[in-house]
């Protein structure tokens, strides 16, 4: 649900954002000032325990997330909760959806939350990734009619990762398999958009702390794909598939032998460079492998359309493409 | 008022019934206690249906003058027409008997015996009441038009339509594509025979072409229905063809000599090429091109005209002037076998079709495999060249998967099978099918899988998650990776592949909800005409004269479609032969005074009955279209519409009938099972 005009939107930035992952609050927070997007962050939010805490025990798990969410529709005359972060996006939407599916826990939850003089009606807010924010509110129009220094050649692997699509509660993308909004955001940018068939698989998490070989597979197959696809940069919008991607590069290109250099932007970054925001403020610098090189890449005129290479006469037609239509 | 004589005759069904009601004590307790509202004689008997419990009511009638008949048995579904026959032969009025679902609604639904005869006699009580209110109503006879319509000319409307030409009646056959013969005349091999499909389907084609009894209208649609069974009047588009049919050879030079090439997406399912004037086919019936307007450069920039320019015809046969014909017809009966659509397997991004090159849809396959098709037959990658080593067949796309279709497709286990072994015969090829369940009933099915599976071919249970270009392991790279679960031995494998056949599930057509308004029957949700009945009327509908064949009633292979075809001819032959038909006469009727012209009705009306009296200003019911529904009737905000038989009157006196047993003297209620709306009317 988009919120009217006047209306902000609920901010839960997570604890990823104030440290790793300062660059894509930085990211977030220009562009959504030139946006004119008003991100209100929710008064002493607390950590959404991650992926590991649901594991251990679930009704601690549950009122320490559900914290933020009474916090949340207390506060502020907002009616929804943005979280940039897709394991907080996760958890946060997992929460309400399961709050409102079993009316048991609902009241459990609350019991808990009654202690803290708090309480929370599962459904009263709506909450978003960040991402879903972009797409279906700003929209890919809006976003092209401001770019001022488009990303011309420069070859972008929409990264997903599989926490924000699958499941699609409440129907946002395209596909949970196989979306497609960060591409469209990245071509209306002006960038040239790889087909990453990899865009939904886990970058391991924190299996890079728990079982090192099996994160360093998962994050060598990520690296290899947009390798072999010639991607320039790999865009996400995860704060730990950005970490993973980011700082493990160099054991992964230790432990196989392998040379990538192929820097793990956030998606928010590339929308403020190609909205004309000085790099600097969008927290460039801060990724362990540089982006410095990738950025001199970006052209200055629009690429001449690339000429289609003419079929061979034997070749059968490709099945015609339909353009998937964006809600 | 004069005091009908009342005959309530109690069913056992056997233990049906006996086993959860008493029945002893409900005829004696329907001869004593409803002795004063009428009833002359109540009597049980094993089996009320059988010949002997017939005569029972029969004899009754005659010996004791009875006036009105209850009858306590099963649903009226099923018997309601034997007892009403039953009456007839009596010399009773059908009409003036009525029928208690005691079976279905009382022994079936209850298991305490006492509550469940109480019931039993609430609802005897309530059906006395009415039945005294019957009136002897007598059938609306309608006659017959001898002319049929049929509505796609696939395997199924084909087979209809010859049964009836070949029967002697006239058969209007209308198919929108340019040429008749459907989804069949696209396949090379039908399975388990792998008998050639165009050798089989071809000579029926050229029959229809011939038939002096069929008028075959391709590139043509019906757009509108109006009139009732027995005397539809159909409203027909042809679309201009730009050829003139009186002279056109079929010669085929204009299509040659057409410089607009397009690819094919019907008939070669996007793998092959046509030109803007084309004939699907070299087979097709008729012979006669038609020009794609839309892609024709003389159409769309108005310089071209290269067909009429090497047309050696004289008269020149292109004719650039010609326009669509509306034409008019009656017929008695339709015939609807509209077919189906493949699944787009593109709503299933994570199997590449459309964005990997060698994903192939089962139909992109078929013409793969035809010798008429792109490649000749030969099994080739997209590239055109080169042979794959290696293919993976994927069953159930888009089927049995709550994200897309439910249901199972029918027919593509088979179709697998029979691409495995395409594949083996035709290039050695490693072929590896990945299935959730093979379904392979009906005759020689099974032999041909317990084949496929000597030939070598192997078999993955388990649903794919992807299918993928990205290669992880050597002996990955430049191939297709299938990624899936064998849940056989519960791990997930990667399997390299050269092709991928993606073996797409049966849709409705896109259309079929527009069709069936305009024809006014109904779909499931789905999008699959509904069947009156879905074992024991498969291809009537609910609309008299309207029959349904083939995928458009649901997937079905070849034989099942060809089955379905010649059912409905049977069926509309049947009301040819009797010239006239006897139709219901349980209907809504409008009580003219009291109609206010608000036309709420008429847009409720699931059979398209009732229209309006322009002139009274008030809305009138087709009697030969009304199925006695009653949605009308309760509708009506000033109850200006009454349905006979179903007046409010007789209701309310089987209300009264049946409270009046479900209470007892002093106004409490006895112990007597609830009631539920539904049970009462």
């Amino acid at each position: 649900m988009k919120p009217s005009n006047e209306e902000p939107y609920g901010y839960y930035p997570g604890c990823s954002l104030e440290k790793n992952a300062l660059a894509y609050n930085e990211s977030t927070s220009a562009v959504a000032n030139v946006l004119g997007l008003k991100f209100e962050e929710v008064a002493d939010w607390n950590c959404c325990g991650a992926s590991e805490y649901l594991a251990l025990d679930i009704l601690p798990a549950y009122a320490l997330i559900s914290r933020n969410l009474a916090l949340a529709a207390s506060s502020s005359g907002s009616h929804s909760l943005v979280a940039p972060c897709s394991a907080c996006f996760l958890n946060l939407s997992k929460v309400d959806h399961q709050m409102a599916e079993v009316p048991a826990l609902a009241s459990q939850v609350n019991e808990a939350l009654a202690a803290g003089g708090l309480s929370y009606q599962p459904g009263s807010i709506t909450i978003r990734h960040l991402l879903d924010v972009f797409v279906n509110d700003v929209g890919f129009d809006r976003i092209s009619s401001l770019v001022t220094h488009p990303l011309y050649e420069l070859r972008v692997a929409p990264y997903y990762g599989c926490l924000i699509s699958r499941p699609d509660y409440e129907g946002v993308y395209d596909s949970p398999e196989y979306p497609t909004g960060l591409d469209h955001l990245m071509t209306a940018l002006g960038a040239e958009v790889v087909d990453f068939p990899l865009k939904t698989h886990c970058c391991g998490g924190h299996m890079t702390q728990i079982s090192e070989p099996v994160a360093l597979e998962l994050i060598r197959r990520l690296l290899q794909n947009a390798h072999e696809y010639d991607a320039d940069v790999i865009a996400t919008l995860c704060p730990m598939c950005q970490l993973n991607l980011d700082v493990y590069q160099e054991h992964v290109n230790h432990a196989f032998g392998t040379n990538y250099h192929i820097p793990i932007l956030y998606f928010t970054q590339l929308i403020g460079l190609a909205l004309g925001i000085r790099a600097k403020e969008l927290g460039f610098g801060r990724e362990f492998v540089s982006a410095k090189r990738a950025l001199a890449k970006i052209g200055k005129a629009r690429p001449a359309p690339k000429k289609k290479r003419k079929p061979s006469k034997e070749a059968l037609p490709m099945p015609q493409a339909t353009e998937v239509e964006y809600r | 008022m004069k005091q009908e004589r009342i005959g309530v005759y109690v069913c056992h069904c056997g233990s049906n019934i006996a086993g959860t009601v008493d029945v002893g004590q409900l005829s004696s307790w329907a001869a004593d206690a409803l002795e004063k509202r009428g009833v002359v004689v109540a009597r049980d008997y094993k089996f009320m249906c059988s010949s002997l419990g017939q005569e029972l009511i029969k004899s009754d009638i005659v010996e004791l003058s009875l006036t009105r008949v209850v009858v306590a048995a099963c649903s009226p579904h099923l018997h309601e027409k034997t007892f009403r026959t039953a009456c007839q032969q009596a010399g009773l009025n059908p009409y003036l008997m009525e029928m208690v679902s005691l079976r279905e609604h009382v022994a079936w639904v209850h298991s305490d015996k006492a509550l469940a005869t109480q019931k039993a006699k609430a609802l005897i009580s309530g059906a006395v009441e009415r039945v005294a209110l019957h009136e002897p109503l007598d059938p609306i006879s309608v006659p017959i038009e001898a002319t049929t319509l049929v509505v796609g000319a696939g395997i199924s409307g084909i087979q209809a339509a010859l049964e009836i030409a070949d029967a002697g009646q006239k058969v209007v056959l209308v198919e929108r594509e340019p040429s008749i013969g459907g989804h069949m005349a696209q396949l090379d091999k039908t399975f388990p025979t792998l008998d050639c499909s165009a050798c089989i389907l071809t000579p029926k084609m050229v029959t229809v072409g011939s038939h002096p009894n069929i008028n075959l209208l391709t590139w043509s649609e019906v757009e509108a229905v109006d009139g009732f069974v027995g005397q539809f009047t159909v409203t027909i588009r042809k679309k201009a063809r730009y050829v003139r049919e009186d002279v056109c050879t079929g010669c085929g030079i204009c299509m040659e000599k057409c410089p607009s090439k397009l690819i094919d997406q019907v008939y070669e399912a996007g793998l092959g090429y046509r030109s803007a004037i084309y004939r699907p086919f070299p087979q097709a019936i008729p012979k006669y091109p038609v020009i794609d307007k839309a892609n024709c450069i003389y159409f769309q920039r108005g310089k071209c005209k290269a067909c009429q320019l090497f047309c050696p015809t004289t008269p020149n046969a292109i004719d650039f002037e010609q326009e669509d014909q509306i034409l008019q017809l009656t017929v008695g009966n339709i015939i609807l076998a509209t077919g189906y659509d493949l699944f787009d397997a593109r709503r299933i991004p994570q199997y590449g079709y459309g964005r990997l090159a060698n994903v192939f849809s089962s139909l992109e396959f078929e013409r793969l495999c035809n010798a008429a098709g792109p490649t000749e037959g030969k099994i080739l990658l997209r590239d055109g060249v080169s042979q794959p080593e290696s293919v993976g067949i994927i069953h159930c796309v888009g089927s049995r998967d709550r994200n897309y279709n439910n249901y199972c497709s029918a027919i593509c286990c088979m179709q697998s099978l029979k691409f495995a072994h395409l594949v083996k015969e035709r290039t050695g090829a490693k072929v590896t099918n990945f299935y959730i369940d093979i379904r392979t009933p009906y005759k020689d099915y099974d032999e041909f899988y317990q084949h496929v599976l000597q030939e070598k071919v192997e078999f993955v249970r388990g649903r794919v998650a992807e299918v993928t270009d990205a290669a992880r392991r050597p002996g990955e790279e430049g191939k297709l990776i299938i990624q899936v679960e064998d849940t056989f031995i519960g791990k997930q494998r990667r399997i390299p592949v050269d092709m991928v056949i993606l073996s797409a599930g049966i849709e409705p057509r896109h259309d079929s909800k527009e069709v069936s308004r305009k024809f006014g029957i109904s779909c499931n949700g789905s999008g699959f005409f509904t069947e009156l009945h879905p074992k024991l009327d498969p291809v009537a509908t609910m609309s008299k004269g309207i029959f349904i064949a083939g995928c458009a009633q649901g997937p079905k292979d070849i034989p099942a479609s060809v089955v379905q075809g010649a059912a409905a001819a049977a069926r509309v032959l049947g009301t040819i032969q009797q010239k006239s038909l006897d139709l219901e006469p349980v209907l809504a009727q409008v009580i003219d005074q009291k109609c206010s012209g608000c036309r709420i009705c008429s847009n409720l009306c699931p059979f398209n009955a009732i229209g309006f009296d322009l002139e009274r200003q008030i809305s009138t019911i087709n009697p030969a279209l009304c199925q006695g529904c009653g949605t009308c009737v309760s509708a009506c905000p000033s109850h200006a519409i009454s349905g006979t038989q179903f007046s409010t009157e007789q209701i309310l006196a089987q209300l009264h009938g049946l409270l009046a047993e479900s209470f007892n003297g002093n106004g409490a209620r006895t112990q007597s099972p609830a009631f539920s709306q539904a049970e009462l009317v």
